[in-house]
């Protein structure tokens, strides 16, 4: 087990910090669920923290120069590499330390990146960064496609959904592939913490997000984030959106610590995935077939976590 | 006391970055960089330095770390060649206009394709714009001595910018020379420890990178070459500080036998050397050449340039150690052509030349052949507008 977890209580409904990370005044949309969770997972990480940013959709609607809505040091490079540019921040801070030319006070160093800064372009980086064992949080926020650019299909678009490039028509039906599972390539690296989450559940993403700064290496924690913009789904409903994704078992929440999977929420009586679906106008042209199909394929992933949550 | 040894240039090269004691390096290897990255991983290894080595899985990663460690406050150094400074170049763009004063070591190779692991400048000027001070050196010593200048001057408050020192790949980084490796007491006395005007730190929060927008993006990056320019002063003002303490004098452009010189090549880096040579043969036999080398390429000393070529003068042989494809000329004749046309009076005829590439030997011959030609254009005009050296026809 981690140690640093044993004098971890948890955050509740009733003792959030105040703080605001991200202050209000940034240039998300209406209803923004990736503001929402960046919202609550940096209230989870408090002031002691040095933020690296992918560009995206985070990183435009907070830093328009001469505006800002950090509180918190916040540097932004390129798209794909704010494992990396973590790893360098990490690096300076152990060497600066040592020759007593900064604190010895712990900070957290916390990279930030969308679905395609993570899964796509910059997995390399991370990749090279978790293997080298970086003490850091990695945050993905995964709104399913590349929504600063005008909502193209990212490796974790889910399967059927209509983006700009993955349009339904004579010879389609939108995403052809199933989404990449990118916690689970994560895992892969034998790092000691991974999580995923879903604003929904916010007192939930908290923990794992203070989980993941408490552990001493790489943790990553991947965060559902409903996108109303992208989505065709009502801005008033990211919310509902993202309970009903983790009530119909599409995005099963649950943590790897340490190689061992743990469920943080066993639904054992799943809504039909249809539920989800018609919320978004994304979905909206699937046939019988294809809802077939993603009722299957999302039984057996979800099936494959319990199995793995089981297993000592 | 200092003395002087016989040492592998990549190795005296490390060994400046650990007396300069960086905080941060950060490489990946690429033939003919890595005699210096081993050597660093070594001295941080042994204890000679109190560095963190972070071997990245990629040169573009390896410049990402360094701007990552830079801003967070640390002295940092990556070296790269070739595909592997093509692979940085996305990054090699940030810290210039975000004033991080990142020193790096191009170790100059040819880039595919096709692919070659020799020396010539392709690597480079592809990256000429990138908005870091350049300079070029010509031996081992002054690999070294560039080096130390390079924190000198990078991380000086009036300057703040980043900083590339290229070596020839192989023709210098792999041949042993005699090199004074500086103590440590005077190295220390001439780069004062790194203090970033800005840094990340969240006693201090300030945001870096940030979105700019078309009513400021203009002005960031004036702001950007305004710097670039004025570093000069600095640049010059910091290799008069080097003659005072370490007793070797450099300047943004060196002359060779330039009196009375009537033809005269100009060439930057390793090759200098050769042409010096060649130089004192032709003087033997009654030519009045001369040799004008540019140590400073970025920002680009044009009045110093202009200063340099004497009344005399009436051809200049300029010597690229690439193509530019489809152009006119080669990067530094294009440099020199648009220089010359702002000289006041009567500026020489100017001849562009490519040698040495992908790995060509440049030897006293090829240098003979170049004053030749343009000793023959500057009275009969060329039908091509630059020609490569010794191509061979089958």
């Amino acid at each position: 087990m981690i140690p640093e977890f044993e004098k971890f209580k948890g955050f509740s409904a009733k003792t959030l910090p105040k703080d605001e990370i991200v202050a209000p005044g940034h240039r998300a949309c209406q209803g923004c669920g990736e503001m929402l969770a960046l919202r609550m997972a940096m209230k989870a990480l408090g002031k002691d923290i040095i933020v690296a940013n992918a560009t995206g959709c985070m990183e435009i609607v907070t830093s328009p120069f001469p505006q800002t809505a950090w509180t918190v040091p916040w540097l932004h490079v390129a798209f794909e590499n704010a494992a990396t540019v973590a790893s360098g921040i990490e690096a300076a801070r152990k060497v600066l330390a040592r020759k007593g030319k900064i604190p010895k006070k712990h900070i957290d160093i916390v990279a930030v990146g969308g679905d395609g800064a993570t899964g796509d372009i910059g997995i390399q980086w991370i990749s090279g960064a978790f293997e080298r064992g970086h003490d850091m949080v990695y945050i993905c926020l995964d709104n399913e496609a590349y929504m600063n650019t005008g909502v193209q299909r990212s490796g974790c678009t889910p399967y059927g959904a209509m983006t700009t490039t993955t349009p339904p028509g004579k010879e389609s039906f939108g995403q052809v592939t199933w989404k990449k599972n990118v916690p689970a390539i994560m895992a892969a690296h034998g790092i000691p913490y991974v999580a995923t989450a879903s604003p929904a559940y916010y007192v939930d993403l908290m923990n794992k997000v203070k989980k993941a700064a408490l552990v001493k290496g790489p943790a990553y924690v991947h965060i559902y984030s409903p996108c109303p913009t992208g989505w065709g789904s009502p801005g008033e409903k990211s919310i509902e959106i993202a309970r009903l994704v983790v009530e119909t078992r599409v995005v099963p929440l649950y943590e790897v610590i340490e190689g061992k999977y743990i469920l943080s929420r066993k639904i054992n009586k799943p809504k039909p995935v249809t539920d989800y679906l018609k919320t978004q106008r994304r979905f909206k042209h699937l046939k019988e077939e294809q809802l077939a199909y993603i009722q299957k394929r999302v039984d057996e992933e979800y099936d494959r976590i319990v199995k793995l949550s089981e297993m000592d | 006391m200092s003395k002087r040894v016989g040492v592998e240039v990549s190795i005296a090269v490390a060994d400046a970055v650990k007396l300069a004691r960086a905080e941060v390096i950060s490489a990946y290897p690429i033939t003919p960089q890595t005699h210096i990255v081993e050597h660093l991983s070594d001295v941080v290894a042994n204890g000679e330095l109190d560095a963190e080595y972070v071997p990245v899985e990629s040169e573009h990663a390896a410049m990402s770390c360094c701007l990552g460690a830079s801003a967070a406050g640390a002295r940092t150094f990556t070296s790269s060649s070739s595909q592997g400074l093509s692979l940085m170049s996305e990054i090699l763009y940030h810290p210039g206009p975000m004033r991080l004063p990142v020193v790096m070591v191009v170790a100059n190779r040819a880039l595919a394709a096709p692919i070659s692991i020799w020396n010539d400048h392709n690597d480079i000027m592809v990256q000429r714009d990138i908005g870091w001070i350049q300079t070029f050196a010509e031996n081992g010593q002054e690999a070294v001595d560039l080096l130390l200048h390079a924190y000198r001057v990078a991380e000086d408050p009036k300057v703040s910018l980043p900083f590339i020192v290229n070596i020839d790949g192989f023709t210098l980084s792999h041949v042993i020379e005699p090199i004074i490796l500086p103590d440590q007491e005077d190295v220390d006395a001439y780069i004062p420890s790194f203090k970033p005007h800005v840094k990340l730190d969240p006693k201090k929060p300030v945001t870096m990178g940030p979105v700019g927008i078309p009513e400021v993006y203009t002005e960031a990056k004036v702001a950007h070459e305004m710097a670039l320019r004025a570093s000069k002063k600095v640049i010059i003002q910091g290799w008069k500080e080097f003659a005072g303490k370490f007793g070797r004098q450099y300047n943004p452009i060196e002359t060779y036998r330039m009196d009375d010189a009537e033809t005269v090549l100009v060439t930057m880096g390793s090759i200098s050397e050769t042409a010096m040579t060649a130089i004192d043969a032709m003087r033997d036999e009654g030519q009045k050449v001369g040799l004008l080398r540019i140590r400073l390429w970025r920002p680009f000393p044009g009045p110093e340039f202009r200063k340099a070529i004497g009344k005399t003068v009436k051809t200049l042989a300029v010597i690229d150690r690439t193509i530019s494809t489809g152009a006119s000329c080669g990067p530094v004749s294009a440099e020199l052509r648009s220089i010359l046309y702002k000289m006041p009076g009567r500026a020489p005829k100017i001849f562009g030349f490519v040698a040495g590439l992908g790995g060509r030997d440049v030897t006293v011959d090829t240098f003979r052949e170049i004053v030749d030609k343009a000793n023959l254009y500057a009275k009969k005009r060329p039908t091509d507008l630059y020609e490569v050296i010794g191509v061979r026809e089958k």
